[in-house]
């Protein structure tokens, strides 16, 4: 309406955890829970983050566990320095929302002050993260051993021990997915957060209503409903798809998938960064970007049957970090087997193939293939807005919109989109571990 | 004898060769002469020739080789020797005939598993059935003959990574799963599995069957662990388990060897180990040749625990020779020491030397044989002529410190409560103080107030035995070069001598002062080469007064088994050093040497103070190094020694160690006195220190608030009169006025008044003054 009288009517702040999902519907799902409880009652408070995942109650319990481990409990870094090195992750991502966050808490941890003025401020140990975290946020595939051993290399001033490393690595991979998810749901700035004005842009000045609105419309809806019926026949016939491939033609599948680039989001114009996020970055112009599949200097493609998360990923962590190989295997496997067999009005519905895709069609972004799986399946069961929208999160988090958030999956339900985020997030998390882990491993023999 | 025949033929030496590409799994032919590498851009067969591996067969063919060559295992079958069979990543099972005459042996493909196919199992007598395990979930039984699978079998839960046939159980088969479990099944059944049980947390990568023992399974995990379970009682059961330091990848029983195995890791660990399973901490043999993560390891022969062959992602495939392995067993320490928290001491080293008869010198007779291990406890292994292990029979002993005697702080407590501070002459009470610290076995500390006494006293007095010594040798440090000198003639001598008694060796030492005239004199050499000597001396005495002080004489072993942690500085607290140090610069250098050529006139230090100065040195002499003996005792965390030498030399050292250490020494006493409620000592010692600060101790929080009887009420003002109801708040209750003065009153009833008045009452009467029928004591 105010679009056709063409003047811009202020709006009024948005309230509630996320701009995306509306806070009632938070509360009714979320709200009741138990951990959401133990969670106010350990942190004070459950930030909007918490709330937001308080939908799928038993992610939330490993999530929270896993992020206390990682922030609070012992560990090689001093506890300050492991909050800066999540500010310098998100802030690759322009998310103000962490970055806001974790530097009260690194203040509070007794970090100084001084470094909070800007990357330059820091020690010369954490400079030299800089360009791991870059690679792992925006690039993982081009983590080569070389890099860690800059990083680890006897001689380097400055060096990090490989246990040091290792936490470092896991904070940044943790900090650059949570982002993903702060994005991916449209989470709100804090309260206390949001007097500053610079701390907007997390919601794009597009009205979230008006789209949802949109959504809504009566034969958009029934059209939804069929949409739902189809995509459901589909995963039948993904299922029990018996058809055999040679193996150019699955190859050129997950490379169809990889390289979709009618898929990157346009340039959606981003007022100038704020300045308290800016300052943590270098080099911002550095984003996600598709390595040309048959290019000369085009890494390999991982191989998941040779470099798998349960085998080796978790072996190498296991003796260098044990605890958080422990949490991070627990996590994966309960975001893995998350599922209320639902989908949308539907229930009693198998949707593994269809978290399977969500999960392999993440990890084929990132240049992981799997051997045994049918990149066929990923084209039918995601449309075009869903991978819109999942490789956007996944790799340009920051260019989310509403729009795109209301545009897949009209018809499901709130949480199940939240759900779709937190296999986003993981996901993206495993993924990175995953070449960084490579890289150390190479480093190590 | 069939086997025997091929066993000896088979010959050779550890070799390796280069592989294209990292291999995944290796297999061998039944007559170990050739073997199978797979992985994911390999697979060949080498030939096993004397001196090398010889390439006999590149399976790999066509341009564009289709990911059912890409292999995660493969294997080659046991009883045809053409057959093999793959299990692919994408989810393929290929069987391969070699006596196909065409390039590409390919044979049959099965494309049933939906995920990677992890592990395929030929029966090991049937020559048709083939089993896989995969990714999926489920394991699958292949007839050959036919097209597809004959049976399905739904471990109803993630993954599989290993299946494996029993050796001796036709029927049975095994498979292991990525959740930790493992599970038995019979081919004929397969809707049921036959027996389940949780192996290792985190998914089990690997079992295999023991090729004798029927029931016997080894297991390996990625937590690191190998077990091994007996599956012949109703319940299973672990019978071994082996940490190694890695995710265990692979686990193959040795021939012909009822208790060994191979393993490899999956990550990080690139060795090759073969263990004992009853020897569980060190491996029996480590291959280290590969320079990548081993992924497939295979004994050539199934009868010939000799050969092992392995391959690697570094590319490499290798044949180990068993006497080439390191044996790591060789290179492990075999003794053990470790304090426990309450003062014990375990100790384990080998048997031989536990019981060999000391021959470390006398230290060792003297404190080892005399029994001190009271409580000692020996494992014995009954040593297995079967094992080829090397035989380390440790014996473990524990030193349990002693109830009630010095453990802990208990000398402390005697020691504050039995040393006197004031009260009596200066040399009296040194005495009393050597004494007490001698009884409680504080040795060091009981010289020490000797020797304070005998610098400090005045030399005429009478009183003290040592002083006719000091008179007639007229001086103090001759004893002392005296005593060094006999010890450089017998060092060990007088180790001996001085462990049993310090003190007396001292005294008897004081007593012989001819030979000190003699030795003075003439041998400045001698005692300037005495330095070194001295030095030793000085480390074992002080560290035999640490042990005995710190822990206990009971701890005495031999002392080459203690390396103390730090190298006690005690010049200044071990009493001969205390009257050397200041005087050896002199003697050092030139001097020295003057002093031997001119003996009679020389400026030795001894007839330089003989001749220039009185008889006796004057007492402030040996200030520097008293109060470098009290620093160091407060450094030692003794600041008992330290205040109580304080306190009794008062004036004579006060002056020379700044106000505020004293101060500080003070305040850490008192407080440890406190902890200990040790307040009688304490406030002794408040009243007879001389610092200031210390002495407010005694004067801070001497206020009593009390409150009003009426009112309740805090009395501000003046204890008898409340300021709020203006009454008399404290009457006496025998004669009704006002206490002004002493105020006693009965706990039980509250009832009080005038000191004498009470008192009196009570002589005559039971009751309370106060008439309230309260049976009042005064004691």
């Amino acid at each position: 309406m105010k679009e056709e009288a063409g003047v811009d009517v202020p709006q009024a702040l948005p309230s509630g955890p996320s701009a995306f999902i509306p806070i009632q519907e938070i509360l009714e799902e979320g709200a009741a829970q138990e951990v959401m409880s133990e969670a106010l009652l350990s942190e004070g408070r459950a930030d909007h983050i918490i709330m937001a995942m308080g939908l799928h109650p038993t992610y939330l319990t490993c999530f929270l566990r896993t992020q206390h481990a990682l922030l609070q409990l012992d560990g090689p870094l001093p506890l300050s320095w492991r909050h800066f090195i999540i500010i310098l992750a998100s802030a690759r991502h322009q998310c103000s929302y962490l970055v806001q966050h974790h530097s009260s808490a690194f203040l509070l941890a007794g970090g100084d002050e001084s470094w909070l003025r800007g990357l330059d401020c820091a020690p010369p140990k954490i400079q030299h993260l800089q360009t791991l975290n870059k690679l792992l946020a925006h690039r993982p595939w081009i983590i080569t051993q070389e890099h860690i051993q800059e990083l680890v290399c006897p001689g380097a001033e400055a060096r990090w021990s490989l246990a040091e490393l290792i936490q470092a690595v896991v904070l940044m991979s943790h900090a650059h997915s949570l982002a993903s998810f702060v994005w991916g749901c449209g989470i709100l700035p804090e309260p206390e957060q949001s007097g500053d004005p610079s701390l907007q842009p997390c919601s794009p000045t597009e009205s979230c209503c008006s789209a949802r609105d949109k959504a809504r419309k009566q034969q958009e809806w029934s059209e939804a409903v069929n949409e739902v019926k189809l995509l459901m026949e589909k995963m039948m016939m993904v299922q029990q798809q018996g058809e055999e491939f040679t193996q150019e033609e699955m190859v050129t599948r997950f490379e169809r998938e990889r390289t979709e680039s009618l898929l990157e989001p346009a340039d959606v114009q981003h007022s100038v960064l704020p300045d308290c996020v800016s300052r943590f970055v270098a080099e911002a112009d550095f984003t996600y970007q598709d390595f040309s599949p048959r290019g000369v200097q085009a890494p390999p493609t991982m191989r998941a049957q040779d470099y798998s998360w349960e085998d080796h990923g978790f072996s190498l962590m296991n003796r260098l970090y044990g605890e958080m190989a422990q949490l991070l295997d627990e996590k994966f496997q309960v975001v893995c087997a998350l599922t209320y067999n639902t989908m949308a009005m539907h229930s009693h519905v198998d949707t593994s193939t269809l978290r399977k895709a969500i999960w392999n069609y993440i990890h084929c972004i990132y240049g992981i293939r799997y051997d045994d799986y049918n990149y066929g399946g990923v084209n039918q069961l995601l449309e075009r807005s869903l991978k819109v929208y999942v490789k956007t999160v996944a790799c340009h988090p920051e260019k989310t919109t509403p729009r795109m958030y209301f545009s897949f999956w009209r018809q499901f339900r709130h949480s199940e989109k939240v759900h779709v985020n937190l296999l986003l997030m993981e996901a993206r998390l495993q993924a990175a571990l995953l070449y960084a882990l490579r890289a150390i491993t190479r480093y190590m023999t | 004898m069939e086997k025997m025949t091929k066993v000896s033929a088979i010959s050779g030496r550890t070799m390796f060769c280069h592989l294209d590409a990292p291999a995944n799994a290796i297999s061998v032919c039944r007559d170990a002469t050739q073997v199978v590498v797979a992985g994911r851009n390999i697979f060949k067969i080498y030939g096993l020739e004397e001196d090398g591996f010889v390439e006999r067969l590149n399976l790999r063919v066509g341009r564009k080789p289709s990911l059912n060559f890409s292999c995660a295992d493969v294997m080659w079958h046991q009883m045809e020797e053409n057959l093999l069979a793959t299990a692919a990543t994408n989810g393929a099972v290929v069987t391969w005939n070699l006596a196909r005459p065409c390039r590409n042996k390919q044979e049959q493909l099965f494309t049933e598993h939906k995920r990677t196919v992890n592990k395929v199992c030929f029966h090991p007598t049937e020559v048709n059935m083939l089993l896989s395990g995969s990714q999926d979930g489920f394991m699958k039984c292949f007839d050959l003959r036919k097209k597809e699978s004959v049976s399905t079998f739904s471990g109803q839960s993630e993954s599989v990574r290993d299946v494996q046939f029993s050796m001796k159980d036709y029927f049975t088969f095994a498979a292991s799963f990525e959740n930790g479990n493992v599970q038995l099944w019979d081919i004929r059944r397969p809707d049921r599995y036959e027996r389940m049980f949780t192996a290792h947390t985190g998914p089990v990568f690997c079992c295999d069957w023991h090729p004798e023992d029927r029931g016997w399974l080894a297991t390996g995990g990625r937590d690191k662990m190998v077990k091994v379970w007996d599956m012949s009682t109703n319940r299973v059961k672990e019978i071994y388990c082996v940490q190694t330091i890695a995710s265990v990848a692979r686990v193959k029983w040795r021939p012909e060897r009822r208790y060994h195995l191979a393993t490899c890791s999956m990550m990080v660990d690139h060795n090759i180990y073969v263990w004992d399973v009853r020897r569980p901490f060190i491996p029996f043999a480590t291959f280290e040749e590969h320079k990548d993560v081993t992924t497939g390891i295979v004994w050539r022969h199934q009868h010939d625990p000799y050969f092992l062959l392995s391959g690697s992602k570094d590319s490499t495939l290798y044949q180990h020779m068993f006497k080439d392995a390191s044996r790591p067993v060789d290179r492990a320490n075999p003794e053990g020491l470790c304090f426990g928290l309450f003062g014990d001491l375990a100790f384990a080293a080998k048997e031989s030397l536990m019981t060999a008869p000391p021959s470390v010198g006398d230290v060792g007779r003297k404190t080892y044989p005399g029994g001190d291990r009271r409580y000692p406890i020996f494992f014995f292994k009954k040593p297995d002529v079967t094992a080829q292990f090397a035989q380390v029979s440790s014996a473990l002993s524990v030193f349990e410190s002693e109830a009630g005697s010095s453990v802990g702080m208990d000398w402390f407590i005697n020691t504050a409560q039995s040393y006197l501070l004031s009260g009596k002459p200066f040399a009296e009470l040194c005495e009393h103080n050597a004494q007490v610290a001698k009884k409680l076995n504080r040795l060091q500390e009981s010289t020490t107030w000797t020797m304070l006494r005998i610098m400090f006293s005045e030399p005429a007095n009478p009183s003290l035995s040592t002083n006719h010594n000091l008179n007639k040798s007229g001086n103090l440090p001759l004893v002392n070069s005296f005593s060094m000198k006999e010890m450089s003639a017998a060092l060990n001598e007088r180790n001996k001598e001085n462990r049993q008694d310090n003190i007396h060796s001292l005294e008897t030492n004081l007593n012989n002062n001819d030979e000190n005239e003699e030795t003075e004199g003439s041998e400045g050499q001698a005692e300037y080469l005495f330095g070194d000597a001295e030095l030793d001396d000085d480390d074992l005495y002080s560290m035999e007064h640490d042990n005995q002080a710190a822990e206990e004489p009971e701890y005495l072993l031999p002392q080459e088994a203690f390396p103390l942690r730090h190298e006690i500085m005690d010049h200044p607290s071990a009493p001969e050093p205390v009257q050397e140090k200041p005087e050896s610069p002199h003697v050092s250098g030139s001097e020295a040497e003057s002093t031997c050529l001119t003996p009679m006139e020389s400026i030795s230090l001894i007839s330089v103070s003989q001749l220039l100065f009185s008889p006796h040195l004057p007492p402030k002499f040996f200030c520097p190094i008293v109060k470098e003996m009290l620093c160091y005792y407060a450094e030692q965390g003794d600041v008992q020694m330290a205040v109580s030498v304080l306190i009794v030399l008062g004036d004579r050292i006060r002056k020379e160690i700044d106000e505020l250490t004293q101060e500080h020494w003070y305040m850490s006493y008192i407080d440890l006195l406190q902890r200990f409620e040790l307040w009688n000592v304490s406030n002794e010692v408040i009243k007879l220190s001389t610092c200031g600060a210390i002495m407010c101790l005694n004067q801070a929080s001497t206020t009593l608030h009390i409150n009003c009887s009426n009112c309740k009420r805090p009395m501000s003002n003046k204890g008898w009169i409340c300021d709020r109801c203006h009454q008399c708040a404290s009457v006496c209750a025998v004669c009704h006025h006002v206490v002004k003065g002493l105020f006693v009153w009965c706990q039980g009833c509250s009832h009080g008044g005038h000191l004498e008045h009470v008192m009196e009452w009570l002589k005559q009467s039971k009751h309370c003054p106060a008439g309230c029928g309260h049976l009042c004591e005064y004691t």
